[in-house]
């Protein structure tokens, strides 16, 4: 009697995502779609153009540049963060004392926006005055000019990735505190040693965790904005910083090429599918799942 | 644990913590340093007088120049935003991830898959056509593409709350069914407030995540009255060429203090809401 009054409360409750996802989600995702087999600049009309956007995409240097320093920045950024993350909730985990003042500390990096860490690493990487290379010439190197080498300026960015990898190391550590204890307590009375227990309870206990993780990790990487745009304009040097998303925000708003810009958004999209089923993939044989 | 365990994982915190805040202390020290001292090689910790005054300097920086935008305008209009995205992501999240834990209705379970799945739409995609939507409502150059989307839920805010709501016995509702409670009373007086912690993990990360915006009002906003603090302080770096550095670091930590305030009272409920959801 109840079904159909149950079924409008639950819709109704709905709603707002509904909205969301249609207005949001849905239309722009189609609109886009068609966009990107057109010529438009949104202040004249949408002109049909075919599949032009994508043949010039194909030949277009700056987007195989824009797309390699991106996928770099990736290979360097989620491996890293996620090896980082997980040994740090593992730190985070031990029963210590004053483990609220680590967590805070190791958390801080996540909480300084963008922007600000843009500014603060500019000043961490200079090559004359920086802390960084300071601390590397006291040490007796001869550190390079991170911010000017374009072979070295991608990697100070993703050393910023890693530093800032404290939102992923929060669930991992909420992850480990849902691991049994009673299966640390039976390897014990087997008599394993920690790093067995690590291998063969830690890690399969929380690879879905793992898996997540990785896979934010990478759709969050092929977009990275913020922190290139603010510290290396242009992509500078010899647009070696250059990332995906800064040549698709430099088509739609600076050269007006929305038609194009779509085709590049439809490409990353495309991207991020492909490395998730690979990552999906590639955790098959690996990925524990609890059978409740 | 045995003795030498303890002692080898305190120093591995130590020195982690010291590496992670290294560079979050210099910006201190820089702050309140006088310019000369910025540009030293070898750098120099402490400065020789701590020049408080850098704080309101960089709040006025600039104001002899044609067009000044004070600090607190840029602070002022984030506020907004911020607040607004907040009440909005608290609002609208927690109702419809109420609707897909607990109510059941034709096609939720695909529906949710389908919202999952939008996890992996990359914001550019669908940049161009929601820009030339809110440009075709009137909205560019105003905060409402900023905050109004808030109002319509986030896919990972909604599936961070289902997972938490799903952890409350039902016995609960149901018993407050039985004593005749609507279905929107039990949401508000049974399930929110056992979902605080939750709930206090997706207020946070909208805060984060509008206090931090950058491409949005990067796209929006074309007035520099209107900014937001994030586009103010890319200005203050870009615009007036040889900024003194130590105020910018003074500008940028005043940007952060909140958030760091906000996390540091939300913080135990925040692990908390994190822990018991358990991203399964």
């Amino acid at each position: 009697m109840n079904r159909r009054r149950d079924a409008r409360v639950g819709i109704l409750f709905a709603t707002p995502w509904i909205v969301g996802f249609g207005l949001l989600m849905a239309y722009p995702l189609i609109s886009s779609f068609v966009t990107s087999f057109t010529n438009f600049s949104v202040l004249r009309a949408p002109k049909w153009i075919g599949t032009e956007n994508y043949r010039e995409l194909a030949n277009d240097g700056v987007f195989h540049t824009s797309l390699q320093n991106t996928l770099l920045y990736a290979l360097g950024a989620v491996p890293l963060g996620t090896v980082l993350a997980i040994g740090l909730a593992m730190l985070l985990n031990s029963k210590v004392r004053g483990m609220p003042v680590y967590r805070t500390l190791l958390f801080l990096p996540t909480l300084v926006p963008m922007v600000a860490q843009a500014t603060l690493f500019l000043w961490v990487f200079n090559g004359d005055y920086g802390l960084l290379n300071a601390a590397l010439r006291w040490c007796g190197l001869s550190p390079p000019n991170w911010l000017g080498d374009p072979m070295w300026a991608k990697w100070t960015l993703v050393m910023i990735a890693v530093w800032g990898s404290g939102q992923a190391m929060l669930i991992y550590l909420a992850g480990l505190q849902d691991v049994p204890t009673s299966l640390y307590e039976a390897a014990d009375l087997d008599g394993a040693k920690s790093w067995a227990k690590t291998r063969h309870i830690t890690l399969p206990m929380i690879s879905p965790v793992i898996l997540f993780n990785v896979i934010m990790g990478i759709i969050g990487s092929i977009q990275v904005f913020a922190v290139p745009q603010v510290m290396f304009p242009g992509g500078a040097p010899a647009r070696s910083t250059y990332m995906f998303a800064m040549y698709l925000y430099d088509n739609a708003f600076l050269y007006q090429r929305m038609g194009y810009a779509s085709a590049m958004g439809w490409i990353m999209f495309l991207v991020i599918l492909a490395l998730t089923l690979v990552a999906l993939r590639l955790s098959e044989r690996h990925v524990h799942y609890e059978t409740q | 644990m045995k003795r030498s365990k303890v002692a080898a994982t305190h120093i591995a915190l130590v020195t982690l913590s010291v590496l992670f805040v290294l560079p979050f202390l210099w910006m201190i020290t820089t702050a309140v340093k006088p310019i000369g001292e910025t540009m030293t090689s070898p750098p120099q910790w402490i400065p020789s007088r701590f020049l408080w005054s850098n704080f309101p300097d960089a709040v006025l920086y600039g104001r002899e120049q044609v067009g000044y935008i004070p600090f607190l305008v840029y602070a002022r209009n984030t506020l907004i935003v911020t607040v607004l995205s907040v009440v909005g992501a608290v609002a609208s999240n927690t109702v419809v991830a109420y609707s897909f834990a607990r109510l059941k209705w034709r096609g939720r379970d695909a529906f949710f898959g389908l919202t999952l799945a939008t996890m992996m739409v990359p914001f550019p995609v669908t940049m161009v056509p929601t820009f030339a939507l809110f440009k075709w409502l009137g909205w560019v150059g105003t905060f409402k593409p900023l905050w109004v989307p808030a109002y319509l839920g986030s896919a990972f805010a909604i599936f961070l709350l289902r997972q938490f709501f799903r952890t409350i016995p039902t016995d609960l509702s149901e018993a407050a069914k039985i004593d005749g409670a609507s279905e929107l009373q039990i949401f508000t007086d049974v399930v929110l407030p056992l979902a605080r912690p939750a709930v206090s993990v997706i207020a946070l990360f909208a805060f984060m995540g509008a206090w931090n915006d950058f491409l949005g009002p990067l796209i929006y906003l074309t007035d520099q009255s209107t900014f937001t603090l994030s586009l103010g302080l890319q200005a203050y770096q870009t615009q007036h060429g040889g900024t003194p550095w130590n105020l910018l670091m003074a500008a940028s930590l005043m940007v952060i203090l909140p958030i760091i305030v906000v996390f540091f009272f939300a913080q135990k409920t925040f692990v908390q809401g994190i822990a018991t959801s358990g991203l399964k």
